[in-house]
């Protein structure tokens, strides 16, 4: 990590550093008192992250950071180096959509779809550490991400369903033609 | 064909299904407002007024300025009033010369960067004066001067008076009279997605306009009036919305700024407002006070219903006029009332103004109604359930206020829950601190009248087919997330026997659409519902004449589906859909139709009666069950049943996210969600300000405390809606607030008579052995006007009122014209102004501007 002329204080202090993204590597120059949140929409053009507050309070900007969720609003993008940065374009397979975003599409789970994002992350990290959750842990593990369309519920049954599908218990239906 | 018939031959709705618009949302590819960037893009601040009440004396912007910054604007930059109601055109851009509560706008800023911006913002300095603030309405009534608006009584935004037969002689007739007062605390739409808006000057010098709206159109006539260029000359983009429920259904100052600063320095400018200056637009549940006085049989009837609802508007007028009807026009369509009064009055008060949010002014007296018919069941010893099953309104009827109702599935939603609650075995007889509590609702279809009065159609859509068998439909709905770009795909799709994911949509664009009014009022899905069904089937009639002829097939057995177009009596003799659009190209040349949808006049010809008429009503009903804790106060929602009287569900899936999404809205509001306000101390200026504007203390339910919804789609198609089908964005919210009030009576014996049900009044409640209550104990008394008589159809009115003035017909406008509120003074830059037209509110002088 670099960080470019300028004084302590001054906000035009930029920082060079690589940051590891959706498992590449990315040469990046950006301000130094950016949180990652700004450098992945505004330098990175990973604009799949949202934002519903910037003050850590809606949970929208979930991304995950060596597997855990966190909040990209909270987090300066320097404190991120040498971390794993996984956002929601990191999610699927090239075309090939993640279970748990195959279950969110056809479940219902996603109304507007500005929370789902920070869901879809939150949630897959929840599956990765434990792919058979009760719906108290999925209620837990979902609780610092605020959704105002769904009433929650029928993102519960998309964790669940992903679940089965991660566990081999069920598989993802074939995508109808024209999806 | 019978409604049965049709449903055999369905292959598209009804079946749950992937919504269109999925596969974008769970990849992060939705781009919504913000998440546009044009090259040489600026951004946009505001700067917003710390005071409740104060006149602006001067701007100074002089320190300011510098190299990143690009452009200063003052409320002098942009004079013009606008506002989303043609009667209340009363805000501006930025504000000219007062400020009317803590977030009015008084300048912008355009940078090269946000930060750059904001700290500009830090180096305008204004001076101000305070005024005096109002709190509230009840100051309002006592408090004429200083007035908030020019325009108005006062303080008093509106006042309304109907009355629907003699009511005071009903009373008199009736068996017992219950009286209550009730008050609901006001509460915000809260979306995930801040509002954002970016504009642009086109390389051919027009204007775009992208913006997180739901009302496009209603944006692009501000814009066009505050501007001064011609309407055909602005293109506004409603992109999808990260949430609406009515919060994003005026239009906006931010959105007038960027387009006015874009237009002045040629290059794209973007707004982003932070989650504060969310709260401070707001528009959202207004405060009510509320008397209900309801005259009942001796076998619980009603009579008789005289209501009185008393809003805090806010600083603006907003939606308000309509608000204020709204608090009373539905009260007639869930029960039969025989006759009706109803007074409502709006005070302004120095907080952001309030608007509609989800189930616009209906929230707040049908909790009042059904909390009142729970103390009316338990008076009379009755069952809340068959007290209110006796007496639903009638299916294809006119109410005593001339609403038409068509079908009316309340009772089989009513059975449905008390079935699936147990509510027979069970209510009254759980242990202390548990308990059932019922309500039921009904709402409007869609808005019977446009905002603005015209006579032009409420929806269009426009469909374009060629040769490779594409399918694109226009329409101007707005997506903000409640399905509507899902319903569009549905409906065209099943008539033209092609699958949804085969279209293609171009939503939201006036440039490219027609008109759609906007996703208020519940009105898409049956409105663009029924365009975009005329228009499919104007298409597939096209299409169908041409392979009749081509295949020679009878007409009358020309079937569309599974992406053909074949013989009804011989499958086998078709074509695919690609080739059959090749056909009706052939014969007819290039295709394209198109539909539109205009509601039915009303029958409610008195002054007033435009607020309240639909094509159809949904109805409600909800079980709740609570527990209580008797020391804490807390109130824990165990299960909630819902039944929602949907006519027909198009996609079931997202039907039912309607409906637990209004369950959980109605939960926040129910038990959680306040906007609250509380004065500093002088010496910390005094002013009025919101007490948590932030996430964090603005209280919504998580994951945590959302309880398990059993829902239920009661389906009896309506004839007025698009395959039978009718509302279920706001509905399904309405019942749920009283039904938890009522359980929690069942729980604890106590009533708490507010909204939210808080662990303190609950506790307050517990504590008050005499009332076993907490709420309200007084309604102010008002001096209302005389109420328009109106005499019920049941008395043989004819939807005039016997006491008013012949009005003008509007009849021989096509576009009504704007028309500027009564009382308003000139413009402080006209001539009269600036030779002292006399005004009652303190000098308006616009403020000095250094720049």
């Amino acid at each position: 990590m670099s960080t470019t002329s300028g004084t302590a204080s001054s906000p035009d202090a930029r920082t060079r550093m690589t940051l590891r993204i959706n498992g590449e590597s990315v040469d990046i120059l950006f301000d130094t008192y950016k949180t990652l949140l700004e450098v992945l929409r505004e330098d990175l053009g990973l604009i799949g992250t949202k934002h519903g507050c910037e003050l850590g309070e809606c949970g929208a900007c979930a991304v995950l950071v060596d597997s855990r969720p966190v909040l990209s609003c909270l987090l300066l993008a320097v404190e991120c180096e040498g971390c794993d940065v996984r956002t929601v374009e990191g999610l699927s397979q090239g075309s090939a959509l993640h279970p748990v975003q195959e279950t969110f599409a056809d479940l219902g789970a996603a109304q507007c779809g500005y929370c789902t994002p920070g869901m879809l992350m939150t949630a897959s990290a929840l599956l990765e550490r434990n792919p058979d959750p009760t719906r108290a842990e999925i209620r837990e593990a979902l609780s610092g991400v605020l959704c105002r369309c769904t009433g929650y519920l029928q993102i519960f049954e998309a964790v669940e369903a992903a679940g089965r599908i991660l566990r081999g218990e069920s598989t993802v239906k074939p995508p109808e033609e024209g999806r | 064909m019978s409604p049965a018939q049709r449903q055999a031959r369905f292959t598209v709705v009804g079946k749950p299904r992937r919504r269109v618009d999925a596969r974008a949302k769970v990849t992060g590819q939705t781009r919504f407002a913000d998440d546009l960037f044009l090259p040489r893009m600026l951004h946009c601040k505001l700067l917003r007024s710390p005071h409740p009440h104060a006149r602006i004396l001067r701007i100074d912007l002089r320190a300011a300025a510098d190299p990143g910054v690009k452009l200063l604007l003052t409320g002098c930059d942009m004079p013009t009033p606008y506002g989303i109601l043609p009667v209340s055109q009363d805000e501006h851009a930025l504000c000219l010369e007062r400020v009317r509560f803590v977030g009015d706008p008084v300048a912008a800023v355009v940078a090269v960067d946000e930060q750059t911006a904001s700290e500009a913002l830090d180096r305008i300095r204004i001076d101000y004066e305070p005024l005096a603030t109002i709190a509230s309405p009840r100051e309002a009534l006592e408090t004429p001067e200083p007035k908030i608006q020019p325009y108005g009584d006062g303080n008093i935004h509106k006042k309304v008076a109907l009355e629907f037969g003699d009511v005071d002689a009903a009373m008199a007739s009736a068996e017992s009279v219950f009286e209550d007062v009730f008050f609901y605390e006001g509460n915000t739409h809260l979306p995930i997605e801040q509002h954002a808006a970016l504009a642009a000057v086109d390389p051919d010098g027009k204007l775009t306009v992208w913006s997180a709206t739901q009302t496009p159109h209603y944006v692009h006539r501000a814009l066009a009036r505050v501007l001064g260029i011609p309407a055909a000359h602005i293109r506004v983009i409603a992109t999808p919305n990260g949430g609406g429920f009515g919060g994003k259904s005026d239009p906006f100052n931010h959105e007038i700024v960027v387009a006015k600063a874009a237009l002045l320095l040629g290059r794209p400018v973007k707004i982003c407002l932070t989650r504060e200056e969310v709260f401070y637009c707001h528009r959202g549940r207004h405060p009510v006070l509320m008397k209900l006085r309801t005259g009942v049989q001796a076998d619980g009837r009603i009579v008789a219903m005289d209501l009185q609802t008393l809003l805090d508007g806010g600083a603006y007028g907003s939606y308000g006029v309509a608000s204020t009807f709204y608090t009373g026009a539905l009260q007639t369509v869930t029960y039969e009332v025989p006759r009706y009064r109803f007074r409502g009055c709006r005070a302004f008060t120095n907080k952001p103004p309030c608007g509609p949010k989800r189930g616009h002014g209906t929230p707040q007296p049908r909790f009042a109604q059904e909390v009142q018919l729970d103390k009316i069941a338990v008076a009379l010893e009755k069952d809340p359930a068959e007290l209110r099953k006796m007496q639903i309104a009638k299916p294809n009827s006119l109410t005593a206020n001339f609403m038409r109702i068509g079908t009316i599935g309340l009772g089989e939603c009513i059975d449905r829950v008390v079935e699936g609650s147990g509510w027979k075995d069970r209510r009254g007889k759980l242990p202390f601190g548990q308990g059932l509590g019922l309500a039921c609702s009904s709402y409007l279809c869609g808005a019977g009248l446009p905002i603005y009065w015209n006579a032009l159609p409420h929806s269009g859509v426009q469909l374009q087919l060629d040769r490779s068998g594409r399918v694109t439909a226009f329409c101007g709905a707005t997506e903000i997330g409640q399905g509507s770009d899902d319903v569009l795909a549905n409906l065209v799709a099943e008539v033209l026997g092609i699958d949804p994911f085969d279209l293609r949509l171009v939503t939201g664009d006036t440039d490219l659409g027609p008109v759609d009014l906007g996703s208020y009022s519940s009105r898409v899905t049956l409105m663009m519902g029924h365009a975009a069904i005329q228009a499919a089937e104007r298409a597939r009639d096209l299409i169908a004449s041409a392979v009749s002829r081509r295949l020679g097939i009878p007409l009358e057995r020309v079937v569309f589906a599974q992406r053909r177009v074949f013989d009804a009596e011989d499958p086998d003799k078709g074509v695919p859909f690609a080739e059959a659009v090749q056909i009706g190209e052939a014969q007819h040349g290039t295709l394209g139709t198109t539909g539109s949808y205009r509601p039915p006049e009303s029958e409610a010809k008195y002054k007033g009666g435009g607020v309240g008429p639909s094509p159809a009503y949904s109805y409600s009903a909800c079980v709740a069950e609570v527990r209580v804790h008797p020391e804490t106060g807390w109130v824990e929602v165990e299960r909630i049943w819902i039944a929602h009287d949907i006519g027909r569900a198009l996609n079931p899936v997202l039907a039912r996210g309607q409906v637990e999404g209004s369950v959980y809205m109605a939960l926040g509001e129910a038990l959680l969600e306040e906007m609250a306000y509380r004065r500093l101390p002088k010496h910390l200026s005094g002013a009025l300000v919101h007490k948590y504007p932030s996430l964090l203390e603005y209280k919504s339910p998580t994951t945590l405390e959302m309880p398990d919804v059993v829902t239920y789609l009661v389906e009896q198609p309506d004839g007025a809606g698009p395959f039978g089908a009718k509302e279920v964005g706001q509905g399904p919210l309405l019942p749920v607030m009283p039904a938890l009030a009522n359980a929690v009576y069942d729980a604890v014996g106590i009533r708490v008579d507010e909204v939210p049900i808080t662990p303190e009044k609950v506790l307050r409640a517990m504590a008050d052995r005499k009332s076993r209550r907490f709420g309200p104990s007084d309604f102010p008394r008002i001096d209302w006007p005389e109420a328009l008589r109106v005499a019920p159809p049941a008395e043989g009115g004819d939807g005039t009122a016997a006491n008013e003035k012949p009005r003008r017909r509007k009849d021989d406008a096509i576009v009504a014209p704007d028309v500027a509120p009564t009382g308003l003074p000139p413009h402080p830059s006209t001539p009269e102004a600036r030779r002292g037209v006399p005004s009652s509110s303190p000098a308006s002088q616009p403020p000095e501007v250094l720049r």
